[in-house]
């Protein structure tokens, strides 16, 4: 790792304030992305501003049928929680195949979708769910929010604060962990909003990073059953091809998983 | 450099570390516990967990700084006097562990596991559970065995208590 100066914040306002003075930083969350970024010297921040010991980014809150998940909290914390196991079961799932349990431990939301890694699980989730990140700045629609490999809509120093989920009807993920990293070879997060909208997303797959699946929505919409997935082709192009899988076979996986994610769902 | 305060095997320990500076070197280089391992240094392989405040992390992949404050506990810090713990004296009696490198990750995941899941633990759950811990030699079985007999014998201890 390249020589770097650690600053801890206790508050959003002082981690913003020492940004702005620092030349080149970088805000630290449970640094199970960055800190192996940086140990691989891929990435060399003059400064990193530690946001994990901010009080107002920890915690669970659900209001009506909105599921607030701050920023910070833990994936640990998150798969324990008692609202997210009543009203989207399918996060809780999702968190308990991510990683593993020393990861768990310290990797937050927040970190995960700011890091926005193509084989990551919760833009799937947010994708799929249709929800809202919120920043120190503004809110962000999902759909605006992940643009492209390692690419958000997050501005220099504007800190994510907080994800809001619209609590769905139905929702359910699956995915082909990769043994070794437990990132998704492929995985697709399925949901019926209470309006009766589907939205289905697929991580691990595209060159473009998480997206939405039109052709497996199409296909659900009236009929929402594994079956109905059935007669669904997905073009391989622009699909990832790596040594663990060719474009085809994600193009395959894309279909098995959201099949599995449907009758995992109910 | 910072001086990056904890507590480590129940003694306050104050340090002056470069700011770079990982946990697992912390413990290792300036207080001597070599008995965490660095493995992959990936994150990936386990060898270098320890507990902080209770709970089982990777110290690969945390800054000395992040710990400032917290309560550290490594496999030097589980026995009492000669008397090993028992997921310690389970690991020896099953033999589970062929070269040893990754056995002190092993140990410190296991305990965290049977204290989260209260000894309610099964084959199937171990062996989940300790995917983040890996094992070059693949002496998996009696690793598995070993945290189920502790399971046991660390309710039995609690009970005790």
């Amino acid at each position: 790792m390249y020589q770097t100066i650690y600053h801890r914040a206790s508050s959003v306002d002082e981690a913003v304030s020492l940004f702005g003075k620092s030349s080149e930083a970088k805000f630290l969350a449970g640094g199970q992305t960055l800190l192996p970024v940086m140990k691989q010297r891929l990435a060399s921040p003059s400064d990193v501003i530690d946001l994990g010991k901010i009080k107002e980014l920890q915690g669970v809150e659900l209001s009506g049928d909105v599921l607030t998940i701050k920023a910070g909290t833990t994936y640990f914390d998150i798969m324990q929680n008692a609202d997210v196991k009543k009203v989207i079961p399918a996060i809780a799932y999702l968190t308990s195949v991510l990683g593993d349990p020393a990861v768990r431990y310290r990797g937050t939301i927040g970190g995960s979708i700011a890091n926005n890694d193509p084989a990551a699980d919760y833009p799937a989730a947010l994708l799929a769910l249709g929800a809202t990140v919120k920043t120190n700045k503004r809110s962000i629609s999902a759909d605006d929010f992940f643009q492209g490999l390692f690419t958000t809509a997050l501005e220099d120093g504007e800190i994510i604060t907080a994800v809001s989920f619209p609590v769905p009807a139905k929702a359910g993920y699956e995915k082909m962990r990769h043994p070794a990293s437990r990132f998704a070879l492929t995985g697709v997060f399925v949901a019926q909003t209470k309006s009766g909208e589907i939205r289905v997303a697929a991580t691990g797959a595209s060159q473009s990073g998480v997206m939405r699946v039109p052709a497996i929505e199409a296909a659900l919409k009236g009929n929402w059953s594994p079956s109905a997935i059935d007669g669904v082709s997905i073009s391989a192009s622009n699909l990832l091809a790596d040594i663990h899988g060719t474009a085809e076979y994600r193009a395959n996986l894309i279909k098995v998983m959201a099949q599995r994610a449907v009758a995992a769902a109910g | 450099m910072s001086t990056v305060k904890l507590t480590v095997n129940g003694k306050a320990v104050a340090v002056d570390v470069e700011d770079r500076t990982l946990l697992v070197q912390l413990l290792r280089e300036n207080l001597n516990l070599t008995g965490t391992h660095v493995g992959c240094d990936t994150s990936q392989c386990g060898a270098c967990v320890v507990h902080m405040d209770g709970k089982a992390v990777k110290s690969c992949t945390m800054l000395a700084g992040q710990a400032d404050g917290a309560n550290i506990t490594t496999i030097e810090g589980i026995a009492k006097g000669d008397e090993l713990h028992p997921m310690q004296a389970a690991f020896r009696d099953n033999h589970g562990l062929q070269c040893g490198y990754c056995t002190p990750g092993m140990i410190m995941s296991a305990i965290d596991i049977v204290h989260r899941y209260g000894g309610q633990l099964d084959e199937t759950t171990v062996r989940h559970e300790l995917e983040g811990n890996i094992c070059r030699c693949t002496g998996y079985h009696n690793i598995v065995k070993a945290v189920l007999d502790a399971a046991g014998r660390m309710k039995v201890s609690q009970a005790a208590e």
